[in-house]
């Protein structure tokens, strides 16, 4: 009977085998480094409609993140300022500027400027802004140094494990509250023994089931 | 007559197993003929029949992915409906084939050689069938990856201690393993197929899949060992799925489902619908294809004293979970049973124990044992039974819970109907195409049983009978 498979074919099953191995380990590389939101997301930084540069406002002029984001400490949002409150200023200085012009439309019109969402987490998941203020954690722990970015960039995956993460160990991330709009504020030598005492305090036990932020 | 000669007279020999004084090249041509000759045309009509059916259950399937499982039945307290129903009943389905293949090649029964293999193909078919149900009815199936534990963003692992994920370890261990096991055994039929074969096509496809098989006598040694293997490794999965099946129900709290005795009492059902299932499909199989010297009616009669053994093991079960809901003095527990022979789902309890208990009592009668329409019609009711068991259990236990003020009664939509009859349309499609393409007995091992592949044939046979008890 002649042979229906030539002799190469002896080698096959190895082959199979490592083509196999190697394809499902580049599988689970390609999804594990590519899938996830630290590929996915971070560096997300569009273009938006005012030219308006975090580092220069709240980094070289020092104002505190709360003097536009008011309710970041009583409110589930820190909210998008109003024209009103660019205008605070810019009704006397740079009045004729060319980057500010959509911000007098605005102030004239009264239609807000449509700035483009950044930190956007899902719908399905219950972010409080004030919940996580208040127990300590500050703006830089979520959206890094604002302060020193000419345009906002994410700088975190915002991913639920990244979540997790801080809601299981906390400890670095907690301050005292009037150091949570700080950038530059690195924790102490004792911050164990402190984290302790402001989750005594504050009765910090941030949540790790379910109903903690899908509700 | 000497002593020997004597003893040998009154030992009792089994007739043979195989009938009608087959050679091995006989048995090779009965069996691997059927896949070689033209396709009937019955075939194709039951094909386009089962697959019209497989195509629905696709239809189903990708309305409830589009709607939700709103489509459904379930409503609160019911949330477990026919999914769930059906999982368990095509679970349980698919244990005669590894009992078969797995535990009574271990006790070394040789009659299993005439069923296994395509009882095998058969728990295959009924685990996929089975692995749907669980896949949809979590309703968000981009979601069911989370079933497994993978590393993913959310740093979200199931949880262990859930009866939930055991089982879709032991279903997928069990699929494994009996996948394994089946093509195993099918690596030398495979090769004759292969050496058989005429066009070029069949002649690759039979090639790859027999992986090179020669049959030589180091192939057989590693074949055999591997065999031996598989079947030891499988014969606990037999006993564990249905009993992981089973902590399901009897690891929650609720009264009907929280009960001790579930384990072996669902392993003993299992085993009872699949070989019900195995007579109806070996029935129609060994009638079609005129396997009637293979498959014969001894080895129907075993599978329906397994039947019968298992039918009153469910039997007694059934009756237990009564005494110890009146033995427990837990009103409860109490409610749950007289509820369900007596409540809103008596029907459903009354079918299931008519079908269950009373009527596998017939094979009592060595006539009715075998005889070939009798235990056909036996084996439907009990395919039928088995169903409505698990349709009791999860139903009944569920519509009429802990607050009176939320029973309701379930009744299942049109979509539930479909889904469960497209299982069938998808089983058969898978086994139409098994009978259609591989050899559907093992011919290896059917001739393992004759009495020519015994080594003393020669010097006890009809060639040398003079040198009897020498060998």
């Amino acid at each position: 009977m002649a042979q229906i498979f030539p002799k190469w074919t002896n080698n096959t099953p190895p082959i199979i085998a490592a083509v196999v191995l190697f394809g499902a380990v580049m599988a689970v590389g390609f999804v594990w480094y590519y899938g996830s939101p630290e590929y996915t997301d971070v560096g997300y930084r569009p273009i938006q409609p005012v030219q308006y540069s975090h580092k220069l406002h709240a980094g070289d002029f020092g104002f505190d993140c709360r003097y536009c984001h008011t309710s970041v400490e009583v409110s589930t949002v820190s909210s998008i300022p109003p024209t009103n409150t660019c205008m605070n200023c810019h009704k006397i200085i740079l009045t004729n500027s060319e980057k500010l012009h959509p911000v007098r439309e605005s102030y004239t019109s009264g239609m807000p400027i449509e700035w483009k969402r950044i930190h956007d987490l899902p719908d399905y998941a219950y972010f409080n802004h004030s919940a996580h203020t208040r127990a300590g954690v500050g703006c830089f722990s979520c959206h890094g140094n604002v302060a020193g970015m000419e345009v906002v960039t994410q700088v975190e995956p915002l991913s639920m494990g990244w979540c997790l993460d801080c809601h299981r160990e906390p400890d670095q991330h907690l301050r005292p509250l009037s150091e949570i709009t700080n950038m530059k504020w690195t924790p102490p030598e004792n911050q164990a023994e402190l984290a302790l005492k402001y989750k005594m305090e504050r009765n910090i036990s941030p949540p790790v089931d379910c109903s903690g932020c899908h509700r | 007559m000497s002593i020997s000669e004597k003893r040998e007279k009154q030992v009792y020999t089994d007739p043979p197993l195989i009938q009608g004084d087959p050679t091995f090249h006989s048995i090779t041509e009965d069996i691997s003929v059927i896949p070689e000759k033209k396709t009937p045309t019955w075939w194709y009509i039951a094909f386009a029949v089962s697959f019209s059916g497989m195509l629905m259950l696709l239809g189903m399937i990708g309305y409830l992915v589009w709607e939700g499982t709103g489509i459904w039945g379930l409503n609160v307290p019911v949330g477990w409906g026919w999914a769930i129903v059906n999982f368990v009943f095509w679970v349980g389905i698919g244990h005669a084939g590894t009992l078969i293949s797995a535990i009574l090649f271990l006790l070394r029964q040789r009659w299993r050689t005439s069923i296994n293999r395509f009882a095998e193909a058969m728990t295959i078919f009924a685990v996929i069938c089975a692995l749907v149900f669980p896949g949809i009815h979590v309703g968000r199936i981009w979601a069911a990856y989370w079933m497994f534990p993978l590393p993913n963003q959310m740093e979200m692992w199931p949880n262990f201690r859930s009866p939930l994920l055991w089982d879709v370890f032991a279903v997928s261990s069990y699929f494994t393993v009996s996948l394994l096991f089946w093509f195993t055994g099918l690596i030398p039929d495979l090769a004759t197929l292969r050496d058989r074969a005429k066009g070029r096509i069949k002649k690759i496809v039979y090639g790859v899949l027999s992986c090179g098989w020669r049959g030589g006598n180091r192939q057989w040694k590693h074949y055999e060992m591997a065999y031996l293997i598989l079947a030891g490794l499988s014969t606990p999965l037999v006993l564990s799925v249905h009993s992981i099946v089973s902590t399901d129900f009897a690891t929650s709290l609720l009264p009907g489902w929280h009960t001790t005795i579930f384990p072996p009492y669902f392993v003993a059902g299992a085993i009872f619908s699949g070989f019900a299932m195995v007579v109806t499909l070996s029935i129609l199989a060994r009638k079609i294809f005129k396997l009637e010297h293979i498959i014969t009616v001894r080895h129907l009669e075993f599978m329906n004293k397994i039947i019968m053994v298992t039918g009153m093991m469910v039997g007694y079960a059934y009756s237990t979970e009564f005494f110890i809901a009146w033995y427990s003095g837990n009103e409860y527990e109490s409610f749950a049973f007289l509820n369900r022979a007596f409540g809103p789902y008596a029907w459903a309890y009354w079918i299931m124990i008519s079908c269950n208990v009373f009527v596998p009592q017939l094979f009592w009668f060595k006539k009715i044992r075998t005889s070939i329409v009798p235990m056909f019609i036996i084996s439907i009711f009990i395919n039928i039974g088995m169903w409505f068991e698990r349709f009791v259990i999860v139903i009944s236990s569920l519509a009429n819970d802990f607050l009176p003020s939320s029973w309701d009664y379930y009744s299942p939509t049109i979509w539930d109907i479909g889904t469960f009859i497209g299982s069938f349309g998808l089983f058969f499609t898978l086994f139409l195409l098994f009978l259609r393409f591989l050899p559907m007995i093992s011919i290896t091992e059917v001739k393992g049983v004759l009495p020519q592949a015994d080594p003393h044939f020669h010097h006890n046979g009809k060639d040398n009978g003079k040198a009897g008890g020498q060998g």
